[in-house]
């Protein structure tokens, strides 16, 4: 069931060219999510999903600066 | 209870086979705005679906799978948007199999239009 | 056994995105490697079950190295266009 999650993200590391990255981070962002919440339902703590929540935030961050700095400044 | 648990299971199979095909699109579209579309909208539901699924197996995890839920619903288009924005600003090519491109033709109306009232 | 799998996967996937990372000459895509090399190592630490190391790494490794790293190419940019 998580294996089809792990190919996404071996598919995508091979990944397209030079801008298209960004939106590798993003996919490679969101996938890891969901493989976090299987974790946390693998190994039964709810500690885990606060990690998750941490990173959503941070993932949008991220391509929300990248997205900035590639159309002409802050 | 196992009822419950197996619409789970089957739930989260149908989201991380989203997310599957999502990365199969990323791989194989010719052009950077058909993989944000690709990439962007199948993983939003697949993450989504999954989490919905693991809802359903674990009923007492609901407050912070909620959270996640709607966190990722909002920034997920959000972002996707910005970053097709700022590639087409800079100029990112398009596939030679285009027929449309309706941005540029409102931006040509905008200058026109501006261009008019300046003379008025 | 599964989490032994996604470990090693994501040990791989570490590799590649560094060497990505030192032999990239495109800056903005040397940074985005790096961002991600930290987001996997996060990932690796929850696995190792150190959810507080995991979450710091996160914030900032991810977060704030990259949001620096930008707002400092921005500024020799700036600089660059100034002089020229």
């Amino acid at each position: 069931m998580l294996l089809s999650i792990i190919l996404s993200i071996i598919r995508f590391v091979k990944g397209p060219c030079y801008t298209d990255r960004v939106i590798a981070f993003d996919v490679m962002t969101i996938s890891s999510l969901a493989i976090i919440a299987g974790v946390a339902y693998l190994s039964n703590r709810i500690i885990y999903l606060d990690i998750a929540m941490v990173y959503g935030i941070l993932s949008f961050l991220g391509v929300l600066i990248v997205a900035r700095y590639l159309e002409k400044g802050f | 209870m196992n009822l419950l648990a197996i619409i789970g299971a089957v739930i989260t199979l149908a989201g991380s086979i989203f997310l599957l095909l999502g990365s199969i699109g990323l791989l194989r579209m010719p052009d950077c705005y058909n993989r944000i579309q690709a990439g962007t909208k199948a993983s939003t539901l697949g993450t989504i679906l999954s989490f919905a699924g693991i809802l359903l197996i674990m009923p007492g995890w609901w407050g912070k799978l909620l959270i996640l839920i709607i966190s990722v619903f909002i920034t997920n288009p959000v972002s996707s948007h910005v970053l097709a924005r700022a590639s087409y600003r800079i100029r990112v090519p398009l596939t030679k199999a285009t027929l449309l491109d309706k941005y540029q033709e409102d931006e040509e109306y905008i200058a026109v239009h501006e261009k008019k009232s300046d003379k008025t | 056994m599964i989490i032994k799998i996604i470990a090693l996967i994501l040990a791989l996937a570490i590799l590649l995105m560094a060497i990505i990372a030192v032999y990239n000459k495109k800056l903005v895509v040397a940074i985005v490697a790096a961002g991600v090399v930290s987001l996997f190592a996060s990932v690796l630490y929850l696995l190792l079950s150190a959810p507080d190391v995991a979450m710091t790494e996160a914030a900032i490794g991810s977060g704030l190295s990259t949001v620096i790293f930008f707002y400092v190419l921005n500024k020799i940019r700036k600089n660059r266009k100034d002089h020229a």
